[in-house]
């Protein structure tokens, strides 16, 4: 790898960081100005953590733990310290050293975030990129194919299919299968269902075929629609009239040339999806009933669970930042003109 | 058109001195037609030519005159479906026309191959020069890609590319134009093609590059003995190259001959205003032929009678026969061919005083 | 659930009020009588309300069970859902217990831990409890009245536990500034709780209390030994005396229960303890329980509020499925408050006017109709707590549609014979309230009364707006759509939050911002000291008659619950002190 791109990936990550320094004050800030526009004190907020039967003291002291009485800047401060130089955290009955990367403990449940990230980004990970595999394969297969018998009738109904696809919500398409394929027919997993890869993939697979086929119906309409017009587009090139003119089989043209040519602006696309599905697919985890970090998120902020919110968007943004570059990346190894600059 | 103009035409191309037996690809009245919702686009209309090894045929003519048309439907890359095509394209004596496209394909790139005006557009971004040139030899030799590779250096090196060991591995985008066209035509050459079809090879070059470029399709003529057809809208293009040439207009060819002939006595009035727009360095514009007022008329209505009427300073002169009668494409001797109602001493009269010496 | 969130107050003299909740037990059935005992197998609607479904003693099996959310903490010193108490009591011991039985007689508190029912003394400042012998924690040491105690007063420590119900802290005579034993672990405690033997447990309050064992059966009394405490992380690592112990417990996402075999069934007349295991998760999407329950592929939706909409006509309109449901009700009203500080509504025929002119039965459609919104109420206390009478004072006409004309006279009594404008506030988050609002706003019209609907987050929706006095005054929240649910069915625990005047915070907080009634407060505390129990309870209906003649709270629906009952379990019935099913008696077929 030339220098220049090592340099280049250097100042882009380098960036990511501000980025991430940004988007996790910018949640901070709203969590804790929002309120306040509307009047909140720290006791008002601290009352969101104390339990139904709390006196005045108690809520005092909550705001207190929280750090609630800090300024902002402070308290943003005392996060992100945490982070690199990890925190203590008292438990009442003791005190237990949160290690950095340290995110913060639930205002709520007491649980440290970090941990409960890790827990659950398998979850997410597997979701996501089975999802992604099955919606970059079907959605591509659909749209090429719709593009090369444009008008036909199966280009119709492809294309009516994915309009509606696109159109459908989550947790219906979800649950709707659910109840049909595994309470009624049972060929697939009930809702809930996930096994580690590493304990069994073939379980693995299993339980997340449905949520991985529901998710991807929803992308795929997409990716056949970006498809079929990449394909028309490219196949309408001069290139491809070259490629015919050398002989080449049909069949090569379109996979080789018109495909690849037609794919590109379809690979940033696909990146960012699969960069923020990878901070939680939140209504397909809710529907499936899945533990991963869009669950996480959604238990963050019905619950104004500051740190849960915050770890997510933290981990979230990251992963669209990366995806970003990666896509970056993968555009100058599939594009050479863009190498170039 | 009457049948005897074709079997006028046909004995013509038979009779030229350059002829050794069956022209190696012969067209006879081909047409090309697009049905759209407009109406049917006669993009081609009764065409026949033909062309032998070792020979260059020019074909001229202002752009939408059907001559890429043309092309595509010898090269069988007319999208199915979409084109209706009549008439016979041989090949060495086999009907293109009738051949199941699988079959065309397999002619593609070996007997006959192509190159393409905007050699930026024509080449894949994504793949390497020297990668391009050797699918297009893999696919119709089987080869090892080692040995294909050396041969793409091998032609990149024969069109004139320096370094061609190492520019192999460039992409189109890192070679200039000129270049580029070179490497599309060590792509077109990669099987040895014994028709050579060049659509304007040259119109989105420079102009000095534009000679380097004609130079190297007559040497490499020369070298493979290669039918070769040059389609071009500039007559100097195929000026020290063809050696016959077909002016086309709407679709139609409206004058043929040996290259000597369409320029020392054009017989045509469209000729004789393509040869006005010529580029010269020599002359001032304003003394010379203007180039042709108007544009091409619209292949859905093609005009009544002579094609070319609304636009021809000479349709008046012969009655009415200009806008009710379709002339004949005729041999008007040698086997120069033209379709035009003026008569023969009027157009050399034309030709002599108010013509030739406006060039 | 519910959310209401409140501060306690100190009241004059020596009360100190306590939070209750909208969370806790308490239901009934529709009937009266005396608990069906006995059993049935023969499916039909509402079967397991009054009697044993499915009576078994089959031991073995696995129960399923499945929370939409999460448990707001599985530490017995800090829960304060309903469901999670009647849950507990499978894998914690506390002094005393709701009785698993079905009809009536679920909602009678019988002794667990102890001997017998606690022992009042020195007026009912005072209560005593004896421990059973032999009952030990699952790791094998002996329970003692001191590990009783101690789990009593880590309760107290609200910034480490600051989910759990705080009558303790209110209740008992802890020494001035003791907050817990991390904080003040040097306190001596003795004022509050005396433990003379490791058998013997003694309660010392700073005022009279006449229902002290409904304190008694809070998780809270459930013996934590203090060596393994490690406080808010308790909850991972819960030490068993019931008959199930953790074997697996992954926050927020589930965990499971296997057979502790420390608990000795002859200490325990109460438990079954039929199945090996119980697995449950959390965080499952709500209609996918719904499905699977009725499925069979689960057992228990443990929250157990009710089926989803989207489910409750399915259920409602196939017979089949209906035979396999009940309907009970839970301890909770739904009601409108009317605040007597937003004028025209100081005016008591004003307020009389809001009473007569609301369309009654649009208020219960709004709440979702009979089957899950719940039955049409007139009075604040719910039918099931002892002492709560039927009596309607504003009847609401023939077809419980309003009396437009008796509200236009009370209008022109009031001065403002063409109505009046105000405003109504509901949670934003609750359709429910929102369609409630609604409807009070096309009811009130026809009298003239001109409703402006507001919106808040329910978050904030009483420590901000709703519950805080200024805010109310200042904005003209003349009506707040409000609701409640004891922790227990018992007359305390439904009123003392929502009609005493001395719980009502200037800087807000409170349920309740529109009863101030001093008469009402007074007669609270004589109810609260009052040992005898029937006494009591004929207080509380008294009290609730009172409230509802100053028309400062318009009653809308007594709620219930529509249930789906699991398919493949044995032992189902509703337990009345819950309002769900009876989690502790259940086996697998
Ligand atoms: N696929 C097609 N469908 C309809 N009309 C076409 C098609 N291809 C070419 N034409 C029309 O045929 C005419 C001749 O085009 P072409 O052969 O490209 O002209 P040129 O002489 O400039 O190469 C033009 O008017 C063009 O619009
Ligand atoms: S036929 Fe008439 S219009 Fe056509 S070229 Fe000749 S003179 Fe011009
Ligand atoms: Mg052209």
């Amino acid at each position: 790898m030339p220098a220049t791109v090592i340099t280049y990936i250097i100042r882009r990550l380098f960036a990511a960081v501000v980025l991430l320094f940004v988007v996790s004050a910018v949640t901070f800030a709203i969590f804790f100005l929002m309120p306040k526009l509307v009047g909140a004190t720290p006791e008002t907020l601290a009352t969101r953590y104390v339990g139904r039967a709390a006196t005045a003291d108690t809520v005092r002291e909550t705001a207190q733990r929280l750090g609630f009485y800090d300024p902002i800047y402070q308290q943003y401060w005392e996060w992100v310290k945490g982070i690199f130089a990890g925190a203590d955290y008292s438990y009442g009955s003791g005190v237990e050293h949160c290690p950095a990367p340290c995110l913060g403990y639930s205002f709520r449940n007491h649980q440290p975030v970090w941990p409960d990230l890790l827990d659950r980004l398998p979850v997410t990970l597997s979701l996501a990129i089975g999802a992604a595999i099955l919606w970059l394969l079907g959605g591509v297969a659909v749209g090429t194919i719709s593009a090369l018998r444009k008008g036909t009738i199966f280009d119709r109904a492809a294309m009516g299919v994915s309009l509606a696809g696109v159109s459908l919500p989550i947790f219906f398409t979800g649950l709707l299968s659910l109840s049909i394929f595994s309470y009624n027919l049972g060929w697939t997993a009930v809702g809930g269902s996930y096994t580690p890869f590493l304990d069994n993939p073939g379980e693995w697979a299993y339980d997340l075929l449905l949520p991985w086929i529901t998710l991807a119906l929803l992308f795929s309409a997409q990716y056949a629609r970006l498809t079929r017009a990449g394909m028309l587009e490219t196949m309408n090139e001069d290139f491809i009239r070259t490629a015919r003119a050398k002989g080449l089989r049909e069949r090569t043209v379109v996979v080789r040339h018109g495909l690849r040519g037609a794919l590109t602006p379809i690979l940033t696309i696909f990146g960012l999806d699969v960069g923020l599905l990878l901070g939680g697919a939140i209504l397909t985890e809710s529907a499936f009933s899945l533990q991963g970090l869009g669950k996480y998120a959604i238990d963050g902020i019905t619950n104004y669970d500051l740190p849960k919110v915050m770890g997510v968007t933290i981990l979230a943004a990251f992963f669209v930042v990366i995806a970003n570059l990666v896509v970056d990346l993968l555009y100058a190894v599939v594009d050479p003109r863009v190498r170039a600059k | 058109m009457s049948q005897s103009s074709e079997d006028n035409l046909a004995a013509a191309a038979a009779n030229r001195p350059a002829a050794s037996g069956a022209p190696f690809l012969r067209v006879r009245e081909l047409r090309v037609h697009f049905p759209t919702d407009d109406g049917v686009v006669k993009s081609v209309d009764n065409l026949s030519f033909s062309v032998d090894r070792g020979k260059t045929l020019g074909i001229v003519g202002e752009s939408g005159s059907g001559k890429s048309v043309t092309s595509l439907s010898i090269m069988g890359l007319h999208k199915r479906g979409t084109a209706k095509i009549t008439g016979e394209i041989l090949l060495d004596g086999q009907d293109l026309v009738d051949l199941p496209p699988d079959q065309v394909r397999q002619l593609r790139g070996k007997r006959m191959a192509m190159i393409f005006q905007d050699p930026l557009s024509a080449m894949h971004p994504f793949y390497t020069v020297g990668n391009q040139i050797v699918e297009a030899y893999r696919v119709h030799n089987k080869v090892t890609k080692a040995v294909a590779r050396k041969h793409a250096i091998d032609l990149l090196d024969r069109v004139g590319i320096p370094n061609p060991k190492s520019r192999v591995d460039d992409y189109p985008h890192q070679f200039s134009g000129g270049m580029r066209q070179r490497a599309m035509i060590a792509m077109a050459l990669s099987c040895d093609p014994e028709l050579l079809i060049a659509d304007e090879p040259t119109t989105a070059l420079d102009v000095t590059v534009q000679a380097q470029i004609l130079d190297l399709i007559r040497d490499l003529q020369a070298e493979f003995n290669s039918a070769v057809i040059i389609i071009t809208h500039d007559l100097g293009v195929v000026a020290e190259l063809a050696d016959d040439i077909m002016v086309m207009y709407a679709g139609r060819a409206v004058e043929y001959s040996t290259a000597a002939d369409i320029f020392n006595s054009p017989q045509h009035p469209y000729t004789w205003g393509l040869l006005g727009s010529m580029p010269r360095l020599d002359r001032e514009r304003t003394e010379r032929l203007q180039p042709i007022k108007g544009t091409p008329p619209s292949l859905i209505n093609v005009p009544e009678g002579c094609p070319f009427n609304p636009r021809c300073s000479y349709a008046g002169t012969n009655g009415d026969l200009s806008f009710t009668v379709r002339p004949e494409f005729r041999d008007i001797g040698g086997g120069h061919h033209i379709a035009c109602h003026l008569p023969a001493e009027e157009r050399q009269r034309i030709w002599d005083t108010e013509i030739r010496p406006k060039l | 659930m519910n959310s209401k969130r409140f501060i306690t107050a100190v009241a004059a003299g020596a009360a100190v009020v306590m939070g209750l909740s909208a969370c806790g037990g308490g239901s009934s059935s529709n009937g009266g009588g005396s608990g069906g005992s006995g059993g049935t197998n023969t499916p039909a609607f509402n079967a397991a309300l009054n009697s044993v479904f499915n009576p078994s003693d089959k031991k073995g099996g696995t129960i399923r069970v499945a929370n939409a959310g999460t448990w707001d903490s599985l530490d017995p010193g800090e829960t304060y859902y309903g469901y999670s108490w009647n849950f507990i009591r499978l894998y914690t011991r506390s002094l005393v217990m709701f009785k698993p039985a079905a009809g009536n007689g679920s909602s009678e508190l019988v002794p667990d831990l102890a001997e017998s029912l606690g022992q009042p003394s020195d007026g009912g400042k005072t209560w005593t409890y004896k421990l059973r012998k032999g009952i030990k924690f699952e790791d094998g040491s002996a329970v003692t009245s001191k590990d009783v105690k101690y789990a009593v007063l880590r309760s107290t420590d609200k910034v480490t536990f600051p989910n759990g119900p705080a009558y303790f802290e209110g209740y008992l005579n802890l020494p001035a500034g003791y907050k817990g034993p991390f904080k003040t672990p040097d306190i001596n405690t003795d004022s509050a709780i005396q433990t003379p033997d490791d058998q013997t447990i003694v309660f010392h309050l700073k005022q009279a209390f006449g229902g002290f064992d409904y304190f008694a059966q809070m998780p809270q009394t459930a013996p934590v030994p203090q060596a393994k405490d490690t406080g808010a992380k308790y909850k991972e690592h819960v030490v068993a005396t019931g008959p199930y112990k953790f074997a697996k417990n992954e926050i927020d996402k589930g965990f499971t229960l296997v057979r502790n075999d420390q608990w000795d069934q002859s200490t325990d007349p109460n438990r079954k303890a039929l199945p090996d295991e119980y697995d449950v998760s959390m965080n499952v999407n709500a209609d996918d329980i719904d499905n699977r329950v009725i499925n069979g592929d689960l057992d228990i939706d443990v929250t157990g509020t009710g089926v989803q909409p989207a489910s409750l006509s399915r259920v409602l309109g196939d017979p089949a499925l209906k035979a396999n449901a009940d309907n009970p009700s839970a301890a909770r009203t739904w009601y409108t408050s009317i605040n007597p500080t937003v004028p025209p509504l100081d005016n008591k025929a004003c307020r009389e006017a809001v009473e007569y002119a609301t369309d009654r039965t649009a208020y219960q459609t709004a709440y979702g109709g009979a089957f899950s919104g719940g039955d049409i109420g007139t009075t604040l206390l719910p039918p099931q707590i002892p002492g709560a009478t039927n009596f309607n004072l504003y009847p609401a006409g023939p077809d419980n549609k309003g009396d437009v004309d008796k509200a236009k006279q009370k209008l022109q009594e009031c001065g403002q014979p063409n109505g009046f404008e105000t405003n109504i506030s509901y949670r934003a988050e609750r359709p429910k309230e929102k369609a409630a609002a609604e409807a009070l706003q096309q009811a009130l019209q026809r009298a003239g009364i001109k409703l402006t609907l507001k919106a808040f987050p329910q978050g904030d929706y009483f420590s901000q707006f709703a519950g805080n006095p200024p805010y109310v005054k200042a904005n003209k929240l003349g009506l707040v759509l409000n609701g409640w649910q004891a922790d227990w069915p018992d007359g305390f625990g439904f009123l003392s939050q929502i009609v005493d005047s001395r719980v009502i915070r200037e800087t807000g907080g409170s349920s309740n911002t529109s009863v101030r009634i001093p008469e009402v407060d007074k007669m609270l505390d004589d109810a609260i000291g009052e040992t005898d129990k029937a006494k009591r309870e004929a207080d509380w209906g008294a009290i609730d008659k009172r409230v509802m003649e100053e028309a400062v709270v318009l009653p809308g629906v007594h709620a219930k619950a529509l249930l789906v009952r699991p398919k493949k379990l044995t032992n189902v019935f509703v337990s009345q002190a819950f309002g769900q099913y009876d989690y502790l008696s259940l086996g697998v077929a």
